[in-house]
């Protein structure tokens, strides 16, 4: 009985891998960010139930792991896109071009922009991402460069020059992206601006990712739920406060709220995205243009990423929470898919 | 087996006297540590029962809701102009006529009072954008509905669902007292009525006011006391500020005559409901009020003899749904037009970023394929591998290296199974991606191990003197193994082949290494189609922002618990069915 079995198995087993092999992909294959899945993932939605073609299949590998498969290689095993929450460094491009992925299509579908805000009717606050990491983390380097919790219940106390008010700053929850955005573009630029941080990371470096990572909870941080109505409402009533959120909702609500002015530049339109705003990152997707026309729906893919109704304003993306790209710029994109310029690798950082 | 030989007592050394004090004590003693002993035993169940028991309740109760969605039933016009103009009934014509808008037309209609911009929006964002397509299914599956007036179930949006399962607020509805007279100025409404007839309402408010005054005084006595010499100026502002509040606060609670704006950010929305029509109160005095038309009424409002006061226990800004969403839900509910069903849809549709679409068929599936391909792998080469080592091998220092590099196998972190199979199968063989045959493949490298182990167990466990008969009657050694000593050892193997394949179904580490952590909406239909398996879907979902994710995490933890049971209980089966006893 075993023999049989055996012999039946080893027979559809190998049917199985030879029929994979055989078949040509006729399904898109993203990979990439975590930042960007969620918008990719309703781009791919949106494409499998209109455009005709299968739902392309989205992976969460990160943005390194990602770059790492797509510059791989051109053929049906290798994604025929990546997402990026960061543009594509030069050393991948080269490793791309030395592969044979010679001809990528640049698209910079949004932004990911923190800000911090507080009411239209206090005076305008210029902090650093120093003070910022300083009066939100847990446990702050002390007079003598050992971390200690956190002392400082007053802005002056941080810094004489700032006002003497007490520190109260509302955000988001745990489980929220806008939270890990907190800590990936406010708190941990912020804690490499401080000198004893920067010797901790040096000597340990997980003593310093775990200080990032954690913010006080001794109430002068108070997570203020789901909603970031609330948030606005709150710090309405409340000028001594100040509010986290995605640059979007700052522009939505700029009858009553501003920005912070952090590390010297005010959050607008214009400073994200001249990336002179600290606290924000472009998003990036890549689409191998030699896989245009090879893998069914690719270049459906790139248009409806840049079409109006997904990155427009008031687009689905920005209801998932995308900071869209100022329509001259999208305009732009929208001409480079259409004619599938490639990039060039001028300008990329290192 | 080393203890079970004891020597015999040895006699005449030193008697004992059962019957003495001391002996009996001890003997005492004894029972007693072994009552404790049982004490210990049968907490240490109740205490681990008790936590199962806790986890499955709580799983249970978050996953329920999944189970269950809410659809509005509207009579659709399909207008054959519209789908099908060319009138050939082409597939393509009738896939691609534009089904949102039937849908949008026929829900609006329910609504005409909404026409600004903003307002319409917030309305059909509580219709699911998967109607459109639910439609479309149900005319390219019967085309002779072209034409005609359908009832027709439209699936609610999230939010409207999450509302309907209670997530969005506590609504408590008390009957108005006494008669009101209505004036109605476009939207605005004015209600006034003799007697007081919001007293009872305004009493509430205030209290509210009240409650409120106490939590900015506790606020105030928090504040840090003033330094001196500091710059204490914007403390001290703080500080004047908020008693300030309180005072005033505290004077409005206090004067039950004067009337209250409602401020939606902090207090109970309260909502007038009569003929139809949903009002909601802006401004709350005794005798009057002043509100918005959130619904129109059936019929000119002048008079209103019977009228209730539905309130919003959350502030409108605290919730996702807002007082006119949620106005417009509970008047078709009045109407009658609000069905709840059980969600056929998560479990006949795919993976989805909206999720009252979601469903975990496709990872149902995907698990199926990819535990169909381990067990035809492992099975086999599991039991010809131990038949082999434990029948067969001649034991020298060889096997011995085997057997203990087997056992260690078994010990093996998971993610280096991923990282093999992401060189092995997909770079060295090139076998697709995300697909349910490579993710077996893996599977049946971490699984072979135990399937080892439990069969040589299961074979070393059938009596030698079975194998010897059969020898000794003149079968070969491998007539003895195959037809004598294995099929009585077949229940045992299945037993830990399942097992195994339990083990397999929770894995979602190797996976990662292998591209089926992924986001993929079609169903497979071949183990060379991606796909994705039941824990990893459970993993992604549980990561999105959107709260009614949570509930179809819970329930697909209940769909992966049940495929468990499933297998465990066939194997209790097979073991109960074929299990020998010498």
């Amino acid at each position: 009985m075993g023999s049989k079995f055996l012999g039946v198995s080893v027979i559809a087993l190998a049917m199985a891998v030879s029929a994979g092999v055989a078949s040509a992909r006729d399904q898109i294959r993203i990979v990439g960010s975590s930042t960007v899945y969620p918008f990719t993932t309703a781009v791919a939605e949106q494409l499998g139930k209109t455009g005709g073609v299968k739902t392309p299949v989205v992976e969460s590998t990160g943005t390194g792991g990602g770059m790492k498969m797509f510059c791989d290689g051109v053929g049906v095993n290798f994604p025929d896109a990546t997402n990026a929450s960061r543009r594509m460094k030069i050393g991948e491009f080269e490793t791309c071009q030395k592969n044979g992925v010679k001809d990528i299509i640049e698209l910079m579908i949004g932004y990911d922009g923190l800000t911090l805000s507080h009411s239209k009717k206090s005076a305008p606050t210029k902090l650093t991402r120093a003070q910022i990491f300083l009066a939100l983390a847990k446990n702050v380097p002390g007079p003598d460069g050992k971390l200690i919790p956190n002392p400082y219940k007053t802005w002056n106390q941080i810094d004489p020059s700032l006002p003497n008010k007490p520190i109260e700053i509302l955000g988001p929850p745990p489980t929220s992206g806008t939270r890990d955005s907190l800590h990936e573009l406010m708190m941990e630029p912020g804690a490499e601006q401080i000198p004893a941080m920067k010797a901790l990371k040096a000597s340990d470096r997980k003593a310093f990712d775990a200080a990032w990572k954690t913010i006080r909870e001794d109430g002068a941080y108070v997570e203020a739920g789901e909603n970031d109505n609330v948030i606005v409402q709150k710090l309405e009533a409340n000028p001594n406060a100040y509010g986290v959120f995605g640059f979007s909702f700052l522009e939505e609500n700029a009858a009553k709220i501003q920005g912070v002015t952090v590390d010297g530049v005010v959050p607008e339109m214009d400073t994200i995205s001249a990336l002179k705003y600290g606290p924000s990152r472009e998003m990036f997707v890549y689409v191998k243009k030699a896989h245009v026309g090879v893998v069914p729906g690719l270049d459906k893919f790139a248009q409806e990423y840049v079409s109006d109704r997904a990155a427009g304003d008031g687009g689905y993306l920005e209801k998932k929470g995308l900071v869209p790209v100022p329509k001259a710029k999208r305009d732009e994109a929208k001409a480079n898919v259409a004619a599938l310029k490639a990039m060039t690798g001028e300008g990329l950082p290192k | 087996m080393t203890d079970t030989s004891m020597a015999p007592p040895e006699t005449g050394l030193r008697t004992f006297d059962y019957g003495s004090d001391e002996a009996q004590a001890r003997v005492k003693r004894r029972y007693k540590a072994e009552a404790r002993f049982r004490l210990y035993g049968l907490l240490a169940v109740l205490f681990a029962g008790a936590f199962v028991f806790v986890l499955l309740a709580d799983i249970v109760r978050k996953g329920m809701p999944a189970f269950f969605e809410h659809r509005v039933v509207l009579t659709l016009d399909l207008d054959a102009s519209l789908i099908d103009p060319t009138g050939r009934r082409e597939i393509d014509v009738l896939r691609n006529a534009d089904y949102n808008k039937i849908v949008m037309d026929a829900w609006r209609a329910n609504f005409p009072e909404v026409t600004q911009r903003a307002e319409r929006r917030r309305l059909e964002a509580l219709v699911s954008s998967g109607a459109a397509d639910d439609l479309r299914t149900a005319i390219l599956r019967d085309p002779a509905l072209i034409g005609q007036k359908v009832r027709f179930p439209v699936l609610l949006s999230d939010d409207a669902d999450l509302h309907f399962k209670g997530l969005s607020t506590r609504i408590s509805s008390v009957p108005g007292a006494g008669a009101l007279d209505v004036k109605v100025n476009g939207r605005q409404v004015e209600l006034t009525g003799s007697g007081q007839p919001f007293a009872a309402i305004l009493a509430d408010v205030k209290s509210g006011l009240a409650q409120e005054a106490e939590r900015v005084g506790a606020e105030l006595a928090r504040l840090p006391a003033s330094q001196q010499g500091g710059n204490n100026a914007a403390l001290d502002a703080k500080r004047a500020e908020l008693t300030q509040r309180v005072a005033d606060l505290r004077r409005r609670a206090g004067d039950a005559a004067s009337a209250e704006a409602i401020d939606f950010s902090a207090m109970p929305s309260r909502i007038v409901r009569a003929e139809g029509a949903s009002i909601r109160l802006q401004e709350i005095g005794p005798g009057s009020a002043k509100g918005f038309l959130l619904v129109a009424p059936q019929r000119e409002l002048s008079r209103l003899d019977s009228w209730m006061v539905a309130t919003f226990a959350t502030p409108e800004s605290n919730r996702k749904a807002s007082d006119a969403d949620i106005s417009w839900l509970e008047t078709l509910k009045a109407r009658g037009l609000i069905e709840k069903a059980f969600a056929t849809r998560f479990f006949t549709s795919g993976d989805s970023r909206e999720p009252e679409q979601a469903g975990i068929r496709g990872a149902l599936i995907g698990s199926a394929l990819t535990l169909l391909v381990t067990l035809i792998v492992c099975l086999p080469l599991g039991v010809g591998a131990a038949v082999y080592l434990e029948e067969f091998a001649p034991k020298n220092r060889f096997t011995d290296i085997l057997e203990v590099n087997i056992n260690n196998l078994a010990a093996v972190p998971s993610i280096v199974f991923g990282l093999l199979g992401l060189a092995m199968f997909l770079n060295f063989f090139g076998l697709p991606r995300s697909a349910p045959l490579v993710g077996g493949l893996v599977l049946a490298l971490l699984v072979l191990p135990t399937i080892i182990i439990a069969s040589r167990a299961a074979l070393k466990a059938v009596p030698p003197s079975i194998k010897e008969a059969a020898l000794g009657v003149g079968a070969s050694h491998q007539q003895a193994i195959f037809h004598h000593v294995l099929p009585l050892a077949m229940p045992g193997i299945m037993t830990g082949t399942i097992i195994g394949m339990a083990h397999a179904l929770g894995e979602t580490a190797p996976l990662l290494m292998i591209g089926m952590v992924a986001f993929i909406v079609d169903i497979p239909q071949a183990i060379t189609d991606p796909g994705t398996v039941l824990p990893v879907q459970i993993y992604l979902w549980s990561d999105l922002p959107e709260v009614a994710f949570q509930a179809k995490t819970a329930g697909a933890i209940m769909v992966l618990l049940g495929f468990l049971f499933v297998m465990n209980g066939a194997a209790i089966l097979l073991r109960r069915r074929f299990e020998r006893r010498w």
